[in-house]
């Protein structure tokens, strides 16, 4: 599979999100796939420190279980999102791997509230059976060490 | 109300033995007066001595919109100073902490230096200060101290004003439960590690601190992240349950639970909820540490450490602990409105990492931006903050299992859905605010 291949399924994955068709974002997932936002961008995957979030599969299900059932108080309003991504740039690359890095902003709102974060992704995506999937998607915010607000979707 | 005049009859009045005034969230004028009398009288946390383990390192903090530089001098001594220059008020310090280069804080605007002791030590231009009033000023003075410092097993503390209570006059009986965290260390010692999580949260700092101790509100509050933890927990089938599961599975307990989990609240508004077990009783797998803990301790203090595991502990004002998972959460007042949440971990020295992985995942999971538990309870704090001004009900209840005449008896032991803890905070927040009021 080619390069724009990947690039597009990084783009459908924030489309995804945007409209939330959450279980299909998951499936875009590997089994062992990782949502990851670190307290700083020298954090590395397996240090113990802190993360805002780190979720392995079994944790963005509950995730996307929670907004589906209508019982979360605080997704009365419910929230919406946007993400602005620019084009992903190609880093390390294997056979079966392959490193993007794409900077974004996103937004989120709920009724007169809007929380705003920039940064940049790296999604590393490995390739099963022939299918690209995301093995990992590291987001890096540019304030995550500054006092946030809640962040109830997924930037 | 018009707190113009406010005096400490008026007050007194807003707490009630069953009840408080909604003005205790709403007023900035009380804020204020929080802000210099309550905080000022009583003992704020700053920080934890391994966050400046070496001669020359410092943290900066804010407590009660003051800020304060804490340092360990060239002698190894912590010291608390306030972060205002005595020339013109510049911070001597704006980053969050780091190592001074020399044994000296200088003033980057006009040079004022000073010793880490806080003296005026060296001025430019100094020969145009002879015969001039700066050494009989306060500004001669150099950085003033806080007004009391004590570090208590590497917590230190500080009180701003000049009057109020020693450290164990206000603290108390409730200081074994920093003992039972700190001893979870064969070797006594605990160190902050991981980095730490703020949160910003658009309510009073009272929804919130009330709420740490608030034992009836996750069967309803929590309902939408415990059923889908059920519901990710039933499809893994017979699959041994990760960590996370672990730990937020339990906040589905019934309110018969809490209730029997015990509370205790002590003088000076502090108390406990878990005092006979809590939804963190049931970690286990600890190995060989077990053993390390019984040979340094003893079998049977070692037992305690590790049995008794309170669902929070809450040094008023400003702290809460939980000493398995060695976490605690430090909440500072913003604005009337507006509170900032801290979450720090701890690593056991001598101990398994798994001690600290439970640390930072429950932190992760409980205490982040991204918290699915922590939505639902910031959604409500922010939503009485708004829903409180509505309305002739001037009154937040607290009436649970009051009992008249409870507050003669200062030390108690309850139940663990008991509202004794929200209301012992709120006689102490009386009994500060007014302390040093001349008008009673």
């Amino acid at each position: 599979m080619s390069v724009p291949e990947c690039v597009e399924l990084i783009y459908r994955e924030a489309f995804l999100l945007d409209e939330g068709r959450y279980e299909e974002w998951l499936q875009l997932f590997s089994p062992g796939g990782r949502y990851w936002v670190p307290l700083s961008r020298s954090q590395g995957e397996r240090d113990a420190r802190l993360s805002i979030a780190d979720e392995d599969m079994d944790l963005l299900r509950l995730r996307v279980e929670r907004l589906a059932s209508g019982r979360a108080h605080s997704q009365q309003p419910a929230s919406v999102m946007q993400h602005v991504l620019q084009q992903p740039m190609l880093g390390e690359e294997s056979t079966d791997t392959r490193v993007f890095r794409t900077a974004f902003t996103y937004s989120e709102c709920r009724q007169d509230e809007v929380v705003v974060l920039h940064g940049h992704y790296v999604h590393r995506l490995v390739r099963l059976d022939g299918q690209w999937r995301i093995e990992l998607k590291r987001v890096n915010l540019l304030n995550a060490a500054s006092r946030l607000p809640m962040i109830q979707l997924f930037p | 109300m018009n707190l113009k005049q406010v005096g400490s009859a008026q007050i007194a009045a807003l707490v009630q033995g069953d009840k408080v005034h909604k003005d205790l969230y709403l007023s900035e004028e009380l804020f204020a007066i929080e802000q210099r009398e309550l905080f000022g009288s009583t003992w704020s946390f700053l920080g934890h001595a391994s966050q400046i383990a070496e001669s020359g390192d410092f943290f900066t903090v804010d407590v009660a919109g003051q800020s304060l530089i804490v340092l360990r001098d060239d002698k190894g001594e912590i010291r608390a100073l306030h972060n205002r220059c005595a020339h013109k008020g510049a911070q001597l310090l704006t980053t969050e902490s780091g190592r001074l280069s020399g044994r000296f804080l200088r003033c980057p605007y006009h040079a004022w230096s000073y010793r880490l002791d806080g003296a005026l030590a060296a001025y430019p231009l100094r020969s145009g200060y002879e015969n001039t009033g700066l050494l009989a000023c306060e500004s001669g003075r150099g950085l003033s101290p806080v007004a009391a410092l004590h570090v208590y097993r590497d917590f230190i503390f500080a009180r701003l004003n000049a009057g109020g209570p020693t450290f164990h006059e206000y603290f108390g009986d409730v200081l074994p439960t920093i003992d039972l965290m700190v001893d979870r260390s064969p070797v006594g010692r605990l160190e902050i590690a991981g980095g730490v999580l703020r949160n910003v949260v658009h309510c009073n700092w009272k929804l919130y601190l009330e709420n740490v101790n608030d034992s009836v509100h996750p069967v309803s509050t929590h309902e939408s992240a415990v059923r889908a933890a059920q519901a990710v927990a039933r499809d893994r089938g017979a699959e041994p349950m990760p960590l996370a599961f672990e730990q937020i599975l339990p906040f589905g307990e019934r309110y018969e639970f809490f209730e029997g989990m015990g509370g205790k609240v002590f003088p000076n508004g502090h108390s406990i909820s878990g005092t006979r077990f809590s939804v963190h009783s049931g970690y286990g797998n600890l190995g060989e540490y077990v053993k390390d803990l019984q040979a340094a301790h003893g079998e049977e203090r070692a037992k305690q450490v590790l049995e008794q595991a309170p669902q929070n502990t809450v040094l008023y004002p400003c702290l809460a602990i939980k000493g398995s998972p060695q976490t605690i959460r430090v909440i500072r007042p913003i604005a009337v409105d507006k509170t900032v949440i801290e979450a720090w971990n701890f690593r056991t020295v001598g101990g398994p990492d798994l001690l600290l992985d439970r640390a930072l995942t429950y932190s992760r999971l409980v205490f982040s931006p991204m918290s699915v538990v922590a939505h639902d309870d910031l959604h409500l704090f922010e939503s009485q903050q708004k829903g409180l001004r509505s309305g002739p009900n001037p009154w937040v209840s607290l009436h649970r299992d009051h009992v008249p005449g409870e507050s003669d008896q200062q030390t108690v032991e309850t139940s663990g859905t008991s509202e004794l803890l929200m209301r012992n905070q709120y006689r102490a927040w009386a009994k500060f605010m007014t302390l040093n009021m001349k008008d009673a």
